[in-house]
Formats: C-alpha cells, sequence, structure tokens
C-alpha cells in the first residue's frame, strides 16, 4: 500500500495554512545534530515481494497442525471454529481501541460483558475482568490482588511447584520490587500437602494449578477452607485449563478466591507463543482490588440497555500510583474470539471437545504404558496431559521423532529443563486434534525408538 | 438499536457446531470430577454469526472514518499485515518446538529486533512485553535491578512529569518505588527548575514522554538527560509518541536509556478494541545485560551459509515478564510494516502525521483555546470550552462530534489542561478528510453558543445514547444472570 495519502498540491495548500514552507520546518525544535540520522534498515519492500519474503520465513516453520503433535505445556492445538476467525477478522472489531466513548463502541463492550459472563459460567466465579495478556501474567495480578486485599501488610506468597514454571517465572519478575517472600517452589518436589501447609497468618496467597503442569486434577473441595484457617483469611487462587472446565468441576464450586489462566485453548492459533489471553475471575467481595477492565450494565436517557467501562477509579488512568495495576491495553480481539469460540461451541460442544482430550489422552497413556520401557507415572487423575517415563534423555527421543522416523512427529515437553529431578521425563499433550492414527503413530515411534535404544543407541546424521 | 446478549438467544437443545466423533474406546470419566451443569448458551452457527457481525456494527472503527483519538495513534492498519499475520507457518508453530524447526519465526524475531534498534539507535531490544504498560514495567525493573547490581541500594524515586499517562505512576508503584511529580514550565516542558530540585542520590530514573502528552517536543531534553544521568540515574522514554519521531529522531541520541514502543500504535497493528499490543523494550548498551529473555540471537550459520537463530536469555536478566517469547502474531505484522516501509517511508510517517496535526490545528486554532501556542508534532491539545457558550464542556463537544459520524478525541487528558480535547490525526489521514473534521469542529463551536442543548443531549443518533454511568458503577451487573 500506499502508506501517506497526500498530493504534492495538497502538502503545499497544508503548509500554507500552517504559515511554514516546507515540512522540515516543523521539526525545527528538535536538536540540530541529532535531526534526520541516516538509518540504514533494509530497501523498502512493495506488497508483492514482502509476501514472498514472508511466504518464505513461514515456510521455514514446522507447521503443528500439519504434523502429529503431542507438545503442550501451556500451548495446545485445538479446532477452533471457522466462525472465530472470521468474526476476529471484521474491521469493526479489529479497528476499534479500548471503548472510551460507549455510545459507539456497544459492539466491544457487549462482547466484554459476555466474555465476562461466560467466563463466570466456566469457572464457577462471580466476576470476570476483560483480560490479561497471558495466564502467567494473570497468575501475576493474582499475586497482586492478594497482596491489595491485605493493603501489601502481608508479603508472604506460597506457589505450588506443580505451576507452570514459566508462570512462577513471571510471578517473580513482576513482583521482585515488592519485597515478597515466595515460599513452596523453592522444593519442586513438595507435594500438595506439603505446600499447603507452608501457609501461615502472614501468607497472602497459595497459587495452584488444576490440571496443573503435569496434567493431574487436583482435589480443591475443603482445601478453600483449610487455606482461609490456616492463613487467617489467606487467598487461594487457581490455575486451569479451560477446555477441561468443560467437563471437570470447575475451582469456583468450591471455596476459590481467584480463578484465572491461559485461555489460549478457547479458539486460538499456536502463533508461536502469542497473542493468547490471560482469563481471570474472583469473588466478588474482592471486586474492588481486581486488575484490569471491567465493563458493566447501564442505561441510557432513553432507558435502552447498553453496557460501559466500570469501577474504572480502580485503574491508572485515574487512580495513577495507587492503581490497582499498571494494566491499560488488554487482549480485546483475543477475548473475543474466546467469546465466539464458547458461543458457537455453547453448553454441548464444549462438553464433547473435553470428553475428547480426555479419553484421547488416556488412550495414548494407556497405549505407551504398554510398552516395555516407557511408563506413564502420574498418581491422580489427569485430563489431557500425563508424565511419560523414558528410557533415554527426551532431547534424543524427540530428536529421533523427528528426523529419523519416516514421519515427522512433534514430542513431549523435556520436564528435565524446569525439574532436576525429572530427566527423562515427557510431558505429552492430547487434544481432540491427535486422531487415533496419529497416536498410534507416536506409540509405534515410540516402541521403534525403543528397539534402537536395545540395539544400541540413536543415530544422529 | 440494541442487540439481545448471545445467552437471551440461547434454545435448550440448540447445538453450532459438530466436534468430531470419538475414535478411541471411551477411557472411564472420574463421576466424583465432574461438573452437573454448565451453564453456557445454546445457539447456531448462523445465530452467532449474525449476533456478532450486528455486535460489530455497533462499534466505530479506523475502516469507518477518522478515529483521532491523541496518544493513541489511531492510523490505519494495512490489510497486507493480516495476511501476513495468518500464514500457516506463522499461525501454526508452537512455542515450545525445538528452536531448528522455526528458524523462520526466529529470523523474523531477530531482524525486527535489528530494524528497532536501527530505529531509535538503542543497543538492544526485547520483543517480550505484551503491552505498552508491560513495556513500562519491564523498563522500569531494569533500571532498578541497573542500580542495585552496581550495589546502590538506597535509590527509590522515580521522577514523573505531570503531563504523563497514569501508567507511568502506576507502574513505579507495581515496581516497589516511589513517585514524584514534576510540574510542566509555561511552554509545556519539563519544568527544569523543579528538576533541579528533586535530582538526587535515591532518583532511580526519570519516566519522559517525547514528545509529551500536549504533543509538545521536550524542547530541553538534553539538559534533562544530562541532570538525570548528573545525579547517576536513568532516563525511560516512553514510547507512546514514537510516531512523531520515527525516522527523524533516534531517541538513544539524546541520552534515553531504556524505551518501550508500541507496535499498536506507530508501527501499525491493529488496536483490536483494546488488544492484543505489543511494546518491545530498547535499551543503551550499559543495560542490555539486564534485559528479560529469551531473545533471539544468531548464533552461526550453516554449511549451506543459511544463518541459524535460537533463543537466549541475557546473564543478569530481570527475568521474563509473560510466558513464551512476546506477541508473536503481532511482531510479524509490526515487521512487514517496517519492511515496506524501509528509511524514507518512516521518515514519511512521521512527517505527514506532524504534517496533519499542525495543519488540523490551524484550521481550528482561532476558535478552540489553544494552552500552549507551539508547533505540534503527532497531536495537539486544545481546551473544549468556549467564552460565549458558558455551559459547554469538552465532553458536550466529544459527543456531539459522534452525531457527525467521526470518532470524538481523547478527553480530559493530560490533567493539566482543563476540559482538554487531544487530537491525534495520524499520518494516514489525507487533507479530505482532515478538512471535513475540522468543518465539523467549527460547525460545533457555532452549535454551542447557538444551540447548546444540541449539544449538551448529544448523541442523539448513536446506538445509545448517553449512558448513566454513574449509577451503572454504584450497582454493578458485570455478568448475564441466569434464571434457574
Amino acid at each position: 500500500m500506499v502508506y501517506v495519502p497526500h498530493t504534492d498540491d495538497e502538502r503545499r495548500a497544508m503548509l500554507a495554512s500552517i504559515g511554514v514552507d516546507r515540512i522540515e520546518d516543523l521539526f525545527s525544535d528538535i536538536p540540530q545534530e541529532h535531526r534526520y540520522p541516516e538509518l540504514g534498515l533494509p530497501p523498502a519492500a512493495s506488497e508483492l515481494e514482502i509476501l514472498q519474503e514472508l511466504r518464505d520465513l513461514a515456510a521455514a516453520n514446522l507447521n503443528a497442525y500439519e504434523v502429529p503433535t503431542f507438545l503442550g505445556a501451556g500451548a495446545y492445538r485445538h479446532w477452533a471454529p471457522s466462525v472465530v476467525d472470521y468474526i476476529i477478522s471484521r474491521g469493526e472489531f479489529a479497528t476499534a481501541y479500548t471503548p472510551y466513548q460507549p455510545e459507539i463502541s456497544q459492539g466491544t463492550l457487549q462482547a466484554i460483558f459476555e466474555y465476562q459472563s461466560m467466563i463466570c459460567d466456566l469457572t464457577g466465579m462471580e466476576v470476570s475482568n476483560a483480560s490479561h495478556y497471558d495466564g502467567a501474567t494473570a497468575a501475576a495480578e493474582a499475586v497482586i490482588q492478594a497482596l491489595n486485599v491485605f493493603r501489601m501488610k502481608r508479603r508472604k506468597v506460597v506457589i505450588a511447584p506443580t505451576v507452570h514454571p514459566q508462570y512462577r517465572e513471571v510471578v517473580r519478575t513482576y513482583t521482585q520490587g515488592m519485597g515478597l517472600e515466595i515460599v513452596g517452589d523453592d522444593d519442586l518436589t513438595r507435594s500438595l500437602e506439603e505446600v499447603v501447609a507452608l501457609v501461615d497468618k502472614e501468607t497472602a496467597c497459595l497459587i495452584l494449578q488444576s490440571p496443573n503442569f503435569f496434567g493431574e486434577i487436583e482435589l480443591l473441595e475443603g482445601l478453600g477452607g483449610l487455606v482461609h484457617e490456616m492463613g487467617n483469611g489467606a487467598l487461594l487462587a487457581v490455575a486451569t485449563n479451560p477446555i477441561s472446565l468443560g467437563l471437570l468441576n470447575p475451582p469456583g464450586a468450591f471455596d476459590v478466591d481467584i480463578v484465572m489462566g491461559e485461555g489460549q485453548p478457547l479458539g486460538l492459533g499456536l502463533n508461536f507463543g502469542g497473542p493468547y489471553l490471560g482469563f481471570y475471575a474472583c469473588r466478588k467481595k474482592h471486586l474492588r482490588q481486581i486488575a484490569g477492565r471491567l465493563v458493566g450494565e447501564a442505561h441510557d436517557v432513553e432507558g435502552q440497555r447498553g453496557y460501559a467501562l466500570t469501577l474504572t477509579t480502580r485503574e491508572q488512568h485515574i487512580r495513577r500510583e495507587r492503581a490497582t495495576s499498571n494494566i491499560c491495553t488488554n487482549q480485546g480481539l483475543m477475548m473475543l474470539a474466546a467469546t465466539v469460540y464458547l458461543s458457537v461451541l455453547g453448553k454441548q460442544g464444549l462438553r464433547k471437545i473435553a470428553e475428547l482430550n480426555y479419553h484421547k489422552a488416556h488412550y495414548a497413556a494407556q497405549e505407551i504404558d504398554t510398552l516395555d520401557t516407557f511408563s506413564v507415572v502420574n498418581t491422580k487423575p489427569f485430563f489431557n496431559e500425563f508424565v511419560v517415563r523414558c528410557p533415554a534423555p527426551v532431547e534424543e527421543i524427540n530428536d529421533f521423532l523427528l528426523s529419523d522416523y519416516p514421519i515427522e512427529i512433534i514430542g513431549g515437553y523435556d520436564l528435565g529443563r524446569d525439574y532436576p529431578h525429572l530427566q527423562n521425563h515427557m510431558l505429552v499433550a492430547v487434544t481432540e486434534m491427535n486422531s487415533r492414527e496419529e497416536i498410534d503413530d507416536f506409540v509405534s515411534a515410540l516402541a521403534e525408538d525403543e528397539a534402537h535404544e536395545v540395539i544400541g543407541g540413536h543415530t544422529h546424521d | 438499536m440494541t442487540e439481545p446478549l448471545i445467552y437471551e438467544l440461547s434454545v435448550p437443545g440448540r447445538e453450532g457446531v459438530k466436534p468430531p466423533q470419538l475414535d478411541v474406546p471411551p477411557a472411564e470419566l472420574p463421576a466424583e470430577l465432574l461438573r452437573d451443569d454448565l451453564p453456557l448458551p445454546e445457539v447456531s452457527e448462523i445465530d452467532t454469526v449474525r449476533h456478532f457481525v450486528r455486535l460489530s456494527q455497533l462499534n466505530y472503527a479506523i475502516d469507518k472514518g477518522m478515529y483521532p483519538l491523541g496518544s493513541c495513534t489511531m492510523k490505519y492498519n494495512p490489510k497486507v499485515n493480516e495476511v501476513a499475520a495468518r500464514m500457516p507457518g506463522f499461525l501454526g508453530a508452537h512455542p515450545l518446538q525445538n528452536p531448528e524447526t522455526v528458524q523462520g519465526a526466529l529470523y523474523l524475531m531477530y531482524h525486527l529486533q535489528e530494524a528497532l534498534k536501527t530505529i531509535t539507535g538503542f543497543a538492544g531490544v526485547t520483543l517480550q512485553p505484551a503491552a505498552g504498560a508491560h513495556g513500562e514495567l519491564t523498563g522500569v525493573l531494569i533500571m532498578r535491578k541497573y542500580h542495585l547490581d552496581r550495589g546502590d541500594t538506597k535509590r527509590d524515586i522515580i521522577l514523573v512529569p505531570d503531563s504523563a499517562h497514569g501508567t507511568n505512576p502506576a507502574t513505579t508503584s507495581m515496581s516497589g518505588l516511589n513517585v514524584v511529580e514534576i510540574p510542566s514550565d509555561e511552554r509545556g516542558n519539563v519544568d527544569i527548575e523543579a528538576l533541579k530540585t528533586q535530582v538526587c542520590d535515591r532518583v532511580v530514573g526519570i519516566m519522559i514522554t517525547n514528545p509529551n502528552t500536549l504533543g509538545l517536543f521536550e524542547e530541553q531534553i538534553e539538559e534533562v538527560t544530562q541532570l538525570i544521568h548528573g545525579c547517576g540515574g536513568l532516563v525511560y522514554g516512553d514510547g507512546a509518541n514514537l510516531n512523531a519521531l520515527v525516522g527523524v529522531m533516534r531517541p538513544a541520541d539524546v541520552g534515553i536509556d531504556v524505551m518501550h514502543f508500541n507496535l499498536h500504535k506507530t508501527f501499525s497493528t491493529p488496536h483490536g478494541g483494546g488488544g492484543p499490543g505489543s511494546g518491545p523494550v530498547g535499551v543503551a548498551e550499559h543495560l542490555v545485560e539486564f534485559l528479560p529473555g529469551p531473545i533471539a540471537t544468531l548464533v552461526g550459520a550453516t554449511d549451506e551459509g543459511y544463518p541459524v537463530f535460537d533463543l537466549h536469555k541475557p546473564e543478569k536478566s530481570i527475568g521474563r515478564l509473560k510466558a513464551f517469547w512476546g506477541h508473536f502474531g503481532v511482531l510479524v505484522r509490526a515487521y512487514t510494516y517496517i519492511r515496506m516501509l524501509g528509511d524514507a517511508g518512516l521518515r514519511g510517517v512521521a512527517e505527514h502525521a506532524v504534517l496533519n496535526a499542525n495543519y488540523l490545528l490551524s484550521r481550528v486554532r482561532d476558535v478552540y483555546p489553544l494552552p500552549y501556542d507551539r508547533i505540534c508534532k503527532h497531536e495537539f491539545v486544545v481546551e473544549g470550552k468556549f467564552e460565549n457558550a458558558p455551559g459547554i464542556r469538552a465532553l458536550d463537544i466529544a459527543k456531539r462530534l459522534i452525531d457527525y459520524g467521526v470518532h470524538p478525541p481523547t478527553n480530559y487528558f493530560p490533567l493539566i489542561v482543563h476540559e482538554a480535547l487531544m487530537i491525534e490525526p495520524t499520518e494516514t489521514e489525507s487533507k479530505r478528510s482532515l478538512d471535513a473534521y475540522a468543518e465539523i469542529l467549527l460547525k460545533i463551536a457555532a452549535e454551542a453558543q447557538a444551540e447548546p442543548e444540541l449539544l449538551h443531549g448529544a448523541p442523539h443518533n448513536s446506538p445509545v445514547r448517553r449512558l448513566d454511568e454513574v449509577t451503572a458503577a454504584r450497582n454493578p451487573v458485570l455478568r448475564y444472570e441466569h434464571e434457574f
């Protein structure tokens, strides 16, 4: 495209109206020695040329939707109905901004209201905000909300080692200036019971994940009460997988204070890690400490129902240094994608998708477990991810699957990268995208890898 | 003209799409863990499409008309960006795939980092931050860690001009630091004399937006950076207004140490009704080792001579700011934009953004009071009040603009201007659309005197009229309530 529409005549007329001779005169306040530097970017490409360049770059990536993939660990290959991309591609949604003028932003505002409603329905919670950047930052915001509930008087946070390693890292990054004591995952082998036992009266919150990083469903019943009692009101925050909530009891059915997580499974592509969607819900009693945008129902002068940003006095543009968070831009379009996804799948569709994930993951686990030297080590019920103990380093097995097996297969996540005691353990994700054929191929490939092991190791060339 | 909630279209038993049949033997479901009810809507695909299409039509958007929301840089979002970001090899790359299988994605990230360095003069760039405010947090945490790493532990103050975005003080608090506000002088610049009284060995740094939120270039920017560096502090540049400077001045050249760039403003990626944004951060040489990671890095070459890229975390990194590597889909769009513009194109962006703002200002300056009478940069701030129409406020003018089918400017910001209207036309508007906007502003000014009730009651023909936000906030209804 031509990025600037001006003709020479128009430029001349505009400069005359301003009262200067040349465009350069509009920049005379910039220190002269720094004005108009030589940049040296690559020469400008036409639309035709850049698309060719990008097609080559895109083709240099292995597309996880086109090969059997068993990699999850926080980002999942799911099916997105065609309507999702159709709706979020509409310029009326994509090229609008934060709905500061509600009279001409009812589309975005009502979509946020519907999203908030669906997140509440899904999680069993009372209040949802309009989104955070991703699951990891939502976890960090949960910590900050808990600190705010206790007016920054409590400085201890307990976090389970079974929470996604990157979420745990982001919590630490966000809070590094707050003088917190973060415990729980300092010993990565701690059980849930041992983690809960660390909660005391100085604790602001306990952060758990269910299904946890290893795919396991934690028993939340009674846990909230225990945390509240041991921690004199300390908050329990649970990260969860939204697809699992099509099937499983939501954390909100128990005495949980905050439910959040990664919304990418709700119709968003893998996109090499983003943009994704942090969903976030809490109890009504903590409404004043929630971060981010909230949309509420309102009525106009004629009594018509409409929607508007509300309770904005929590936010940075009003409260500045006393705001609940600095968040401004969130994940508007990704939120819309999730809303369309949850609408079109609906009550029955989401349940079916969740069941497909559950059954296929369990079929895969059962088949892998029949192999001599691979075994599934989960002891608790799991959803669509499970842990496999392998006879060799996961990296070697994955190289074999990708390069040496007749078809390319993307294997699971190498847990040894984050958990030193889990060397040779692979986190395997199975979704509705994995056909029986893919799963069988994967198991056959692992069996062949096993045979290679027996006859003396891998060949890599 | 309103639209029912999707829940209100729900009919028990209706389905929208059909997931595949189960092709493996079913496992036993753990009965005690299952939920009884999932109260999501039950609608068909056509219900869904019509509902969201009708909702979309209640929105104003750049694709409909001029959207001069000050400080938001609502420029046209090129459609080629969307084609680029949806290429299957980008959409389908899992972030944890073996780096050897995502060389195309890493190539793009590396070259975007390099381009941003070239444009801004910084020595290092991280693409990880998800939005401008996220970039601010990244930058302030880097500044904090820089001092601590040198054993300089007593610094706890961030200086913030009174014209700053609210995210600046909010970020400071999140980083565990304290805000000291610096007033502006009568030309709209940071008040140098006031600044001199605050520079001391407790200062972590200053956060400065340049051009500032008045749309004015900080004329003493080098004096500001020298003063801050003189007390051992660092200078954070809020890149929200970089659109005025691309190709014209590299921020690092005037002594900025760290700065975020809003790819969704300057680099044309769509705002999406409030995101996703992307807020990469650039830093000068002495801060590179503190950048969050991982960062795309050139690590060698194949036997055939192709470059090989990997992801690396800097040695003293403040840590990761989000999961994975950044808003890759947004990065693809920004990369496309920069590659299509090159040096001259980018300079043309800034030049025409500034030309457009000054032209629109020239058309309305005799009617709308101008608190700081200078050549502006990419935006300008006027007052939405008239001596001959005392009851009229900026809000009334903003709402009346809606009746004329255009988007109002940002209002009531910056806080240092009463009844502020902050207008940023961007470079993608033609003289014709600027003239049309100017005519509307002039007409509204005339109406303010002749028929003020037209403004007080505005908007008159939008999908809804002015909403009672006070009652809504007093009694918040934040979700659909099911009738069980």
